[in-house]
């Protein structure tokens, strides 16, 4: 037999299902795999067929603890081809965690399948599913109106549904959206058209998802743009740039630009492995080398050199949280867009949006499956485009920095102003030139530990010693901060976080200004001082973690406050009824009940000096 | 139209997985099984890094039970230039002789499940490549394409990271680690048409021949070495067969088929009513979700 070549008209469609068991949702995927032939004699045969009828329902459900409950919960993906296309189905629940998992799989997806049952017609949930996958980018829908064979397979019940969607899409903006009377049970309209409708003219569901436009398609004609993964560099003659083209298409001889840094150049060649490409579109990954020697590294962008994207480090963006613990405002999160990863804050957000009504509700926070608009600030300007223009550039997840766990998806609007005008102020006397006329390397000694683990009497000692060897210092202490500059701010989580961002900020200021900054404040979560960390330049952080047990801390009680928090006279104190997260590799450890303050300062100023 | 196939945007994809991979964990490695998958996984990272070297070493965890000619087509790979192949054996279940004819299960948990374990952590990787595709087994259609795995190697399904868009999170805890699955949205069928397009070599056992097989409990069995032993009333008999998938050779059940070439493959899988997992005796071992119970404990 001649080996048969891959069919050429052979592309690529994504799309997801949205509806609830109830909706028969499970049996019509169940049934498209089945008439597409992607199912195998002996996964039937372990499927117990009430009756001879296969259970098609039965045939999707994957993990068996889900089994055992009776609901999907989570993203499945099912896969079946007809001779004209590939489909990826991204199959959600329609139960709780809905709009966790409903965003993760509508985020690749080209076009939603909404489910609804012919008896019940469009109900609320339907509303909510259409809503969310128009959030998330997706402009095709399909109302599979299921169930028909219940109703009898009558038109009047088919027009109803079909007359209430009509109304909501109208007021939601929901332009394209074809409905098909389905029956998954008896396989009515999925593949074959239905001969029991022949009311209805339209097309079956598996000839629609086989036809409709492929939304990646339009990218191809859009501007260059190629998110740098990583930098080939095998011997000297090589420099190579890896990447998925995002958008649009390029061939040698093209003007790019390098962006943030918006250097130009000129690409030479394009590789696909060992081939060499004459052009390559949106959807490949590829290798381009340039013409010129630019600075190019994983997280830039390469873009056509006339319609460049834009960076900024403020924007204002959807933000849908995924995860237990809520959304601390001012606390830093990675967060990854494209092939970049930066620290970000997010602010309290604006509003929170009843998925339901679109409503705007006021919100501190955003908990598990929540919707808010918030502004985002990154720690350096990302090159992004608007979500609604491109999901590869303008999506990005929150990564917790404690846990690691991917907690929100977000999808820029814009760019703030205030982050594109207000440039950084471009100054001839720089911080070099600052901490040269001082003679010493700037730094910042963030001591950390337990309220009377002794920070603020080891902060002094560390002090004296250095203005006692001429250097130029400045202590900041955590009382004498909260009395002026912080004395708006009280003792809550998102206080304590905003106490230590604005020390933080005046630290970095002084370091610029040439200065040797200690400070002394109890700064409990990890993740602020790795954000102040990542303030700073590399290596100017020095973290002391003054350690004593707790008991020994209490014991001491030099301000009295163990025995008031002990009494319930003082609310949120660290130790007591709020944690404290210890250092996992400080940079200088002190053993503060074993060892002198004197001790300690000697040894913090011993390891500065010889830093410098 | 972009002109863009299918396959070359499942291509695409599974380059910018294994490029994220890299450029985010500190000791990836890739798993060889010597299979169609891992050739195809291969291929895909040559053509990810090209014209560099795999910045990864391969690593075939070995049961000493794989046919011959999987053997000469993995020593063949691994004198390839640019290629390190790590080989490991699980020293205990050499020394105790576990094999497939005495051992049953616990031949797949030492071998396999066990030996994985130990070569990972005595390489002390942070993401291992694997050629799994969602589409193989039910309890697969949930798998993300990058899954965290315990410092203990364990999977928890409820506690997985939502994957969204192509960005993958690849931060990790101390002792934490990841397996990376390239081929993820992958089919059986789009495995051979690859191969097909982009000539792949691989192992002749997926071709037809005729072959020296038993019948054993409804799986046709190759005897591929003296190792092999027969049942009482069983005999040697030659059929035409081939393997939809490999494995330790007295655990992997071969079909009829006269199919001998990529073309004849293609054909027949678009025939085929059988799943490829059918001829696997391990799927079965404890019951119908032992495949999830498999993966639980840490097995690829």
């Amino acid at each position: 037999m001649a080996p048969k070549a891959e069919p050429a008209a052979e592309d690529l469609l994504r799309f997801i299902t949205c509806g609830s068991v109830d909706d028969g949702k499970s049996t019509l995927i169940g049934r498209l795999l089945y008439d597409s032939k992607s199912v195998f004699d002996d996964q039937l045969a372990e499927l117990g067929s009430a009756g001879g009828a296969i259970d098609f329902a039965s045939l999707v459900d994957g993990l068996s603890a889900e089994r055992e409950q009776g609901i999907t919960i989570d993203v499945a993906y099912r896969y079946f081809a007809t001779p004209k296309r590939k489909f990826i189905v991204a199959d959600t629940p329609g139960h709780e965690q809905y709009t966790r998992n409903m965003v993760t799989g509508a985020s690749t997806a080209d076009l939603a399948v909404l489910l609804v049952d012919a008896r019940k017609g469009v109900l609320t949930q339907t509303r909510r599913h259409s809503l969310l996958a128009k959030l998330v980018g997706i402009r095709r829908f399909v109302l599979a109106v299921t169930k028909m064979d219940l109703v009898d397979y009558d038109q009047a019940a088919f027009d109803a549904a079909v007359d209430d969607y009509r109304t909501f899409a109208g007021e939601a903006g929901i332009g394209e959206w074809l409905p098909i009377p389905v029956s998954g049970l008896n396989g009515d309209n999925v593949a074959e058209r239905s001969q029991a409708m022949p009311w209805y003219k339209g097309p079956s569901l598996i000839e629609h998802l086989e036809t409709v436009p492929l939304a990646g398609d339009a990218d191809a004609g859009r501007p260059l743009r190629l998110p740098v993964q990583s930098v080939v560099r095998p011997n000297q003659d090589f420099r190579g740039f890896a990447g998925l083209v995002a958008a649009g298409t390029v061939r040698p001889g093209d003007p790019v630009r390098v962006l943030p840094s918006g250097r130009a150049s000129t690409v030479r060649r394009i590789l696909l492995g060992e081939a060499e490409l004459a052009q390559a579109v949106a959807g490949q990954s590829v290798t381009l080398t340039l013409a010129d020697d630019v600075d190019c590294a994983r997280g830039d962008v390469i873009a056509a050199a006339g319609n460049p994207p834009q960076a900024a480090d403020q924007f204002e963006a959807d933000l849908v949280w995924m995860a237990e613990t809520e959304l601390v405002p001012g606390r830093g999160y990675w967060l990854k867009l494209g092939t970049r990863t930066v620290n970000a804050t997010v602010h309290a957000p604006k509003y929170a949006v009843n998925v339901n009504t679109q409503e705007h509700l006021a919100a501190k926070t955003l908990g598990l499956n929540d919707i808010g608009v918030v502004e985002v600030t990154t720690d350096d300007p990302i090159v992004f485009e608007p979500y609604t223009e491109s999901r590869a550039l303008g999506g990005f997840i929150l990564i917790d920095k404690l846990t690691n766990a991917t907690v929100a998806a977000g999808m820029i609007h814009f760019a703030l102003r205030r982050a594109q005008n207000i440039h950084w102020q471009h100054v001839d006397v720089s911080r070099e030139v600052h901490a040269a006329q001082k003679g010493q390397r700037p730094a910042v000694v963030w001591l950390t530990g337990l309220s009377g683990a002794g920070k603020s009497t080891i902060a002094n000692l560390v002090e004296k010693k250095l203005v006692a060897r001429r250097r130029h210092t400045f202590l900041l202490d955590g009382d004498n901060v909260r009395h002026g500059l912080n004395k708006d701010l009280g003792f809550t989580e998102a206080d304590r976080i905003e106490n230590i961002r604005r020390v933080g900020e005046v630290a970095k200021l002084m370091s610029d200004a040439g200065l040797i900054v200690i400070t002394a404040f109890i700064s409990p979560f990890r993740a602020e001082r790795d954000m102040v960390r990542s303030m700073m330049a590399e290596g100017e952080f020095i973290e002391v973690f003054v350690d004593v047990p707790l008991a020994v801390a209490e014991a001491r009680d030099t301000k009295g406050l163990y025995a008031k928090a002990r009494a319930g006279d003082l609310a949120n104190f660290t130790g007591i009824d709020s944690p404290y997260e210890p250092p996992e590799s400080p940079d200088i450890h002190i053993d503060a009940v074993t060892m002198s303050p004197e001790a300690a300062a000697d040894a913090i100023v011993e390891r500065l000096l010889a830093q410098a | 139209m972009t002109g863009l196939s299918y396959l070359d945007r499942l291509e695409a994809e599974s380059i910018h997985i294994l490029r994220e991979t890299v450029a985010e964990t500190k000791r990836p490695v890739m798993l060889y099984s010597i299979g169609k998958d891992s050739a195809v996984m291969l291929h895909l990272a040559k053509k990810a890094f090209a014209p560099a070297p795999l910045p990864f070493p391969l690593l075939h965890v070995d049961t000493s039970w794989k046919f011959k000619a999987m053997y000469a087509l993995r020593d063949k790979v691994a004198a390839e230039p640019g290629i390190r192949l790590i080989v490991h054996k699980n020293k205990e279940a050499e020394a105790k002789g576990i094999n497939p004819f005495d051992h049953g299960a616990l031949h797949t948990d030492l071998w396999k499940t066990e030996g994985l374990r130990q070569a990972l952590e005595a390489g002390q990787y942070d993401a291992a490549f694997g050629g799994a595709r969602r589409d193989e087994e039910k309890s697969r259609a949930k798998e993300r394409v990058v899954s965290v795995r315990s410092k203990s190697h364990r999977w928890d399904p409820r506690a997985q990271r939502p994957e969204l868009w192509s960005l993958f999170n690849f931060r990790l805890g101390a002792g934490e680690s990841v397996r990376v699955f390239p081929l993820s949205n992958w089919t059986e069928l789009d495995v051979w048409r690859y191969i097909l397009r982009e000539s792949i070599e691989v192992v002749p056992l997926y071709f037809a021949a005729d072959r020296s097989v038993v019948e054993r409990d409804g799986l046709i069995l190759m005897v591929d070495d003296e190792r092999f032993r027969l049942g009482e009333g069983e005999q040697v008999e030659t059929r035409r067969v081939r393997f939809r998938t490999l494995g330790c050779y007295p655990l992997t059940g071969a079909v009829e088929s006269g199919a001998a070439d990529l073309g004849a493959i293609i054909a027949e899988m678009e025939r085929s009513r059988d799943s490829e997992r059918q001829g696997r005796a391990i799927d079965k071992e404890g019951g119908a979700h032992a495949m999830e119970r498999k993966k639980l404990e840490g097995y690829f």
